[in-house]
């Protein structure tokens, strides 16, 4: 049984169809970029997956639970703007990865002083301790984007969404966010979908590339079909496929 | 160079700024002159150091069949109306702004039914509040909260709703409950916007306070101004409407203030 199940999932607006008879499989520790051109259902993908929506047809579980029916505290998410609270300190932001859950959304007292230690502690490992108590409208878009990550592991996710999470970055913060993503990734060891525009991105950090398009198109009525999942490419080793040898034995392994 | 281009220096946009005010006063002083040098006793235009004479004897000295100087009880009179029809207006805005805006199911209930409510004239309502709540504190204080109510909610739950649809997203991952997200997510955010619409309704507000005491009152500026009409005394009709103004003008840059200080992560578009 693998972590994730996406099982025959269509999902349609009306009569417009988004995605059609999408199936796959992740395992558990897999990072999974998905790539395609605008407006083919990659982030419609990724909303069916946090739950945000639920599909027309077919279903989504992780870890074998029951198609969930609302974003909750097993899916984390980095959007590409908006991740972080702009009315809370940075301190706080991440501290409210682990306070939301409670029934105030707060901590208090004791429990308020060792959250904002791991807060503080979960700052130091991804570079943002010396700002700490500014507001995240004073950050760079980088820091804004390390931040919303951090504060979406902070929660402990089974799975991590990644809805474009660097693409209004410069390039050159882009390549640093990278490393922070693939320290953390080895860290955690966490189960990743990263929608992504930018292809080299999506062969570097992914073990797999998923590219959504539309494989049949009825040019009286384009939006009649829908786009599915057309390649699946095996990203690790460089993006040259069938390097891993899966046998144990009868097989000659490299020393 | 194009005229949209053209800044003003420091001193000149002051000079701008005082400009109007000054030909304002200039203004009146010149139409009183005229009007003085052809009547002496005329009392529509009264001259400015009279009316800065009646000012002195309003702002310090006693009415002499109460003993109270009655500048400063209808001014207290007067804000405590207006602070406490705001003050309920802002809270139950409040309430059923963040339920309007986060709850589709209050949106289905009562979103429609407050956009019908707020196309009633307040002012029209008003001899049915004398008739229901009386004519003493409680229905001057409810014209307050019925003309200003409506406004409020319909914009604090619009602004609800334009909470970024991530943000309420991302709080659900974090584990939040409804309850959580409006406490924690929503009504931060909301705060700001509450003190800039409270500073919009603030002049539909003293305008339904006036109205209200100017019908049935015996103490207020509003009733003070419609009292002295009857005897065109002027120079106190004048020395009120400046006082209204300043008292206006002080209490939205005094909200403009709170919201600076306590809200700074809000600081643009305020």
């Amino acid at each position: 049984m693998s972590f994730v199940t996406v099982q025959n999932i269509f999902q349609t607006y009306g009569r417009r169809s988004i995605i059609e008879r999408v199936n796959m499989e992740a395992d558990e520790g897999e990072f999974v970029s998905i790539v395609g051109a605008s407006g083919c259902g990659k982030s419609t993908f990724l909303r069916l997956l946090l739950a945000q929506e639920r599909p027309t047809r077919g279903e989504i579980r992780i870890a074998g639970a029951e198609p969930a029916r609302e974003p909750g505290l097993d899916r984390g998410i980095v959007f590409q703007r908006y991740s972080v609270f702009p009315h809370m300190t940075v301190r706080e932001n991440i501290v409210a990865g682990e306070s939301f859950r409670s029934p105030w959304g707060r901590f208090f007292g004791a429990a308020r002083t060792e959250a904002q230690t791991r807060a503080d502690e979960t700052l130091t490992r991804i570079g943002l301790d010396h700002v700490a108590d500014q507001y995240p409208a004073t950050l760079s878009g980088g820091m804004q984007q390390r931040l919303a990550i951090g504060q979406a592991l902070t929660a402990k996710p089974r799975v991590l969404l990644l809805d474009e999470p660097f693409g209004a970055l410069d390039p050159g913060t882009r390549l640093s966010m990278h490393d922070f993503l693939q320290d953390l990734r080895a860290e955690t060891g966490m189960t990743v979908f990263m929608v992504t525009h930018d292809l080299e991105e999506a062969f570097k950090l992914g073990d797999r590339v998923l590219v959504f398009d539309k494989p049949r198109w009825d040019p009286h009525d384009p939006n009649l079909y829908g786009a599915t999942i057309t390649y699946d490419f095996d990203a690790r080793d460089g993006g040259i496929p069938f390097q891993t040898i899966k046998e144990d034995t009868h097989v000659l392994h490299p020393a | 160079m194009r005229l949209i281009n053209i800044k003003p220096s420091r001193p000149l946009a002051v000079f701008l700024m005082l400009l109007p005010f000054a030909a304002v006063v200039v203004a009146y002083a010149i139409g009183s002159e005229i009007r003085l040098a052809a009547n002496p006793s005329d009392k529509l235009l009264p001259a400015p150091s009279t009316v800065w004479d009646t000012a002195v004897r309003l702002i310090t000295e006693a009415d002499r069949r109460s003993g109270r100087i009655l500048f400063w009880h209808d001014t207290w009179a007067s804000l405590q109306r207006l602070a406490l029809g705001i003050g309920i207006s802002a809270f139950i805005g409040l309430v059923f702004g963040l339920a309007i805006g986060l709850l589709p199911l209050m949106r289905s209930f009562l979103a429609q039914f407050v956009a019908v409510l707020s196309m009633i004239p307040p002012l029209a309502l008003l001899p049915i509040l004398f008739i229901v709540f009386g004519l003493g504190e409680l229905s001057k204080v409810v014209l307050i909260v019925v003309g200003t109510l409506p406004f409020l909610i319909r914009d604090l739950s619009q602004r609800v709703i334009e909470v970024p649809q991530e943000m309420i997203v991302k709080a659900q991952t974090l584990g939040a409950s409804s309850w959580v997200i409006a406490l924690r997510v929503a009504l931060p955010q909301l705060m700001p916007r509450l003190i800039l619409a409270v500073r919009l309704s603030l002049g539909p507000a003293w305008l339904f306070l006036i109205a209200a005491e100017a019908i049935a009152s015996d103490l207020g500026l509003g009733y003070r101004i419609f009292l002295v009409r009857r005897y065109l005394a002027m120079d106190v009709i004048l020395t009120y409407v400046i006082w209204i103004t300043l008292l206006a003008f002080l209490i939205d840059w005094a909200l403009r203030w709170l919201s600076r200080r306590f809200f700074p992560w809000a600081e643009e578009g305020l």
